[in-house]
C-alpha cells in the first residue's frame, strides 16, 4: 500500500531577528495507510514542528511533503485550509472545543467549512458521535461534559470528514489515567477500522498503544521502530 | 461556508456578551437616533416654510410705491401714491413674462355684524388677485370683474374674520358694516394659516378694488392702487418679468437715468427660497453634528471588536485548524460588527422617530421623518459597521493558526 504521508528531507528554519534556528534538520519518513504511529521526544526535539508541518499548519523551509499523493509544500494558505478540512482531523491536548456550542455543532464544524448543507451535516455528525460512544450527548455543551467526553467530541470532530489521517497532539495530556486508557482504546478501535493515526506523546504507556514509534531528538529522528503490538 | 451559518455564529457571539454588545450598540443607537431626530426637526422646519411659500402663491412679484415727502416728513416705502390702475393694465398688457396682475389697496378698520365687531385688514383687489394668490373660496362665490366694474358693496371674509363675527352661523348673504358702510358677504375664503412673516393671513376682508378705492381709502387721485401683485409666467422668468416691470414703469413714470424710481419691486419667492435654503442648511448642520456621534460609536465598535478578536484567538485557531479560510474568518467578524451596527441602527431609527414625535408634541415644533433619512440612516449604520469592523476582522483573519491555537 502506498504511503499516505511521505516526508523527504524536511527542514524547517526559524528566523528570529538575525538568529537562525533549525528546528528540523532533514527529516524523512513515510506513513502507510492504516498505520498507528506514535511520535515521541523531549520538548524542543522538533516533534511539534514536525506535527505542524504534517498538519499543514506550517510549511517546510525545504524538502518535499506528499499528503495522499498531493505536494503540500507548493500550496497557498487557502489550499492548505482546504487540505486541513478534507484530509486531516485534529485532536488536541486541550480538546479545543467551542464553548457555549452544543457538542453536535462542534462536531459539525469541519463540515460547515466544507460547505455541506445542514441536514447532511447533522446526519454525518450523529454518525461520528455514535462512533466515539457519545450518542445521546449531542446537545450537551462542552462545560456539561467530562474531560474524557470532551475529548471524544474532539475525536468525533476529527472523524466527521472521513480524513486520510488523524493527528493527535498529546490527546491524553489533560486526562487522568483511567480516562486516558479509554481514549487510547477508542483510538485503537478506530485504527482497527482502517483509520490512520499519528499521535504525539511523551508517555511511554500511551505510546505503547501505537504500532510504531518514531523518536525525535534535536531536530532529527533517532529511532523508528515497531512497538511489537500487531496492528 | 453558507451565510446563514455565519449569521448564526455572529448572533451566538453577540448573545454571549449581552451587556457588552448592548453598550457597544448604544453608541450607534444614540448616533442614529440623533441623526433621525435632527433631520426630522430640520425637514419639518423646511416643510413649514415651503408650505408658507405655497400659501403666498407661486412666482409672485410685488410692486410697491416709493416714499414721498410731505411737509419735510418722508413716509416709508409704499407711502407715495404713484401706482395706478393704468400701471396694472400696462403691466398685464406689455410685459411678455407676466401672466397676470392685480392692483390692491389696503386699509384697516372695524367690521361690524349685529352686536359683534372685529378689527381687521381690508384689502381691495380684482379677481386676478385670488388667482395669483391661489386662494379659492370654501363657500359662496369669489369677487368678479363685474363686482369691480360696478364698485359693488360685496365682500369676502377670511376664515378668522368669519369665525369672530359669525361663530358657527353661515355668514353668506348677511350684511356687515365695514367702516360703517354696509357690505353683503358673498363668500368665505379658504384658510391659509400663517404667512412666513407670522401674520394671520385669514384675518382679512376682501372687497372689489374699485369699491375700496372709492369708499375705504383716501387718495389724491382716482384709480390709485396701494400695491401691484404680479404673477410671472413661470419660475424661470421671474427675474425677467421683474426687469420688464421695472423698465415699463420707469418709462411710464418718466424716471430717467440717475433719478430715484418712485416704486420698487420685490420678488417674494426669492426671499422665501433663501429662508428655505437656510432651514435646509440648518438641518444638514444638525445632521452633521449628530453624525459625529455615529463616528464615535463606530470607534467603540472597533474597540470592542479588537477585544473580541483577542479574546477569541483560540477559537479562531481552532476554526483555522479544521479548515476555515482567511475569508471565512474575515466574514465572520465583519458580520458580527455589521450586525451590531445595523441592530443599533434599527433601534436608533425607532428611538429617533419616537424622540422627534415627543419633541413635536411637547414643544409644538413641526417634525417630519422622511423615508429618505430612515433609509440613509440604516445604510449609514451598516457602512459604519463595515468600515470600523474591517480592521479587527482583518486582524483576526491574519492570525497564524499555530500561534492562535497556542494562545492562552
Amino acid at each position: 500500500m502506498s504511503d499516505v504521508i511521505s516526508l523527504t528531507d524536511i527542514r524547517r528554519v526559524f528566523t528570529m531577528g538575525d538568529q537562525q534556528f533549525e528546528a528540523l534538520k532533514g527529516i524523512s519518513f513515510g506513513v502507510a495507510a492504516g498505520e498507528f504511529v506514535a511520535i515521541m521526544g523531549a520538548s524542543g526535539s522538533g516533534k511539534s514542528t514536525c506535527m505542524n508541518i504534517v498538519g499543514c499548519l506550517d510549511r517546510p523551509t525545504s524538502g518535499q511533503y506528499l499528503l495522499d499523493g498531493l505536494d503540500v509544500g507548493a500550496m497557498d494558505p487557502n489550499q492548505l485550509a482546504d487540505i486541513r478540512n478534507k484530509k486531516l482531523g485534529f485532536v488536541f491536548q486541550g480538546f479545543n472545543l467551542l464553548a457555549r456550542t452544543p457538542a453536535v455543532e462542534n462536531v459539525e464544524l469541519p463540515l460547515v467549512y466544507a460547505g455541506l448543507h445542514a441536514k447532511e451535516r447533522r446526519q454525518k455528525a450523529l454518525i461520528a458521535m455514535e462512533q466515539v460512544g457519545l450518542a445521546g450527548k449531542e446537545n450537551n455543551h462542552p462545560s456539561q461534559l467530562s474531560g474524557g467526553q470532551q475529548q471524544r467530541v474532539a475525536i468525533a470532530r476529527a472523524l466527521v470528514n472521513n480524513p486520510a489521517v488523524i493527528l493527535a497532539d498529546e490527546p491524553t495530556g489533560n486526562l487522568d489515567s483511567t480516562t486516558s486508557e479509554e481514549i487510547m482504546v477508542l483510538f485503537t478501535a478506530l485504527n482497527k477500522n482502517g483509520i490512520t493515526i499519528i499521535m504525539v506523546t511523551h508517555e511511554h504507556d500511551v505510546a505503547a498503544y501505537a504500532g510504531r514509534q518514531i523518536t525525535f531528538k534535536d531536530g532529527k529522528i533517532i529511532s523508528d521502530s515497531p512497538t511489537g503490538r500487531t496492528v | 461556508m453558507d451565510f446563514s451559518q455565519t449569521l448564526k455564529i455572529a448572533l451566538r457571539a453577540l448573545r454571549t456578551n449581552k451587556m457588552r454588545s448592548f453598550l457597544t450598540m448604544l453608541g450607534i443607537i444614540i448616533g442614529i437616533a440623533a441623526v433621525i431626530a435632527m433631520m426630522a426637526v430640520g425637514t419639518g422646519a423646511s416643510y413649514v416654510i415651503s408650505q408658507q411659500i405655497a400659501s403666498i402663491g407661486s412666482n409672485i412679484i410685488l410692486v410697491i410705491p416709493g416714499s414721498t415727502t410731505s411737509g419735510g416728513l418722508r413716509t416709508g416705502s409704499g407711502g407715495a401714491q404713484t401706482l395706478s390702475n393704468d400701471d396694472v393694465k400696462a403691466i398685464m398688457n406689455e410685459c411678455p413674462s407676466v401672466s397676470t396682475a392685480s392692483g390692491t389697496v389696503r386699509s384697516s378698520g372695524q367690521i361690524v355684524y349685529g352686536n359683534m365687531n372685529w378689527s381687521t385688514v381690508i384689502m381691495g383687489g380684482t379677481p386676478e388677485l385670488f388667482e395669483i394668490r391661489e386662494w379659492p373660496v370654501t363657500s359662496g362665490r369669489s369677487i368678479t370683474q363685474q363686482d369691480v366694474d360696478s364698485a359693488g358693496k360685496v365682500c369676502l371674509l377670511g376664515q378668522t374674520v368669519a369665525d369672530n363675527l359669525f361663530g358657527s352661523a353661515d355668514p353668506i348673504g348677511n350684511i356687515v358694516r365695514i367702516k360703517k358702510i354696509p357690505f353683503t358677504v358673498i363668500g368665505i375664503l379658504e384658510s391659509k394659516g400663517q404667512s412666513p412673516q407670522g401674520t394671520d393671513q385669514d384675518d382679512t376682508v376682501f372687497v372689489p378694488l374699485r369699491t375700496a378705492q372709492r369708499n375705504l381709502v383716501r387718495s389724491q387721485r382716482a384709480g390709485i392702487v396701494g400695491a401691484i401683485i404680479v404673477k410671472a409666467k413661470s419660475k424661470e422668468v421671474i427675474d425677467k418679468a421683474e426687469s420688464e416691470i421695472q423698465s415699463l414703469l420707469n418709462q411710464r413714470h418718466r424716471i430717467t437715468n440717475g433719478k430715484e424710481p418712485d416704486f420698487s419691486t420685490r420678488n417674494l419667492s426669492e426671499i422665501l427660497a433663501v429662508a428655505e435654503k437656510s432651514a435646509k442648511a440648518m438641518s444638514l448642520l444638525l445632521g452633521a453634528v449628530a453624525s459625529i456621534s455615529l463616528i464615535v460609536g463606530g470607534i467603540g465598535i472597533m474597540n470592542i471588536m479588537l477585544v473580541s478578536v483577542t479574546e477569541r484567538t483560540r477559537e479562531i485557531g481552532i476554526r483555522m485548524a479544521i479548515g476555515a479560510k482567511k475569508n471565512d474568518i474575515l466574514l465572520q467578524f465583519m458580520t458580527e460588527a455589521v450586525l451590531l451596527t445595523m441592530l443599533g441602527g434599527v433601534i436608533g431609527i425607532a428611538l429617533g422617530a419616537g424622540g422627534a414625535t415627543i419633541v413635536s408634541r411637547l414643544l409644538g415644533w413641526p417634525t417630519m421623518i422622511s423615508v429618505q433619512s430612515v433609509i440613509i440612516a440604516f445604510f449609514f449604520s451598516a457602512a459604519v459597521g463595515i468600515f470600523f469592523g474591517f480592521y479587527p476582522a482583518r486582524k483576526a483573519a491574519g492570525l497564524n493558526p499555530i500561534d492562535a491555537l497556542r494562545y492562552e
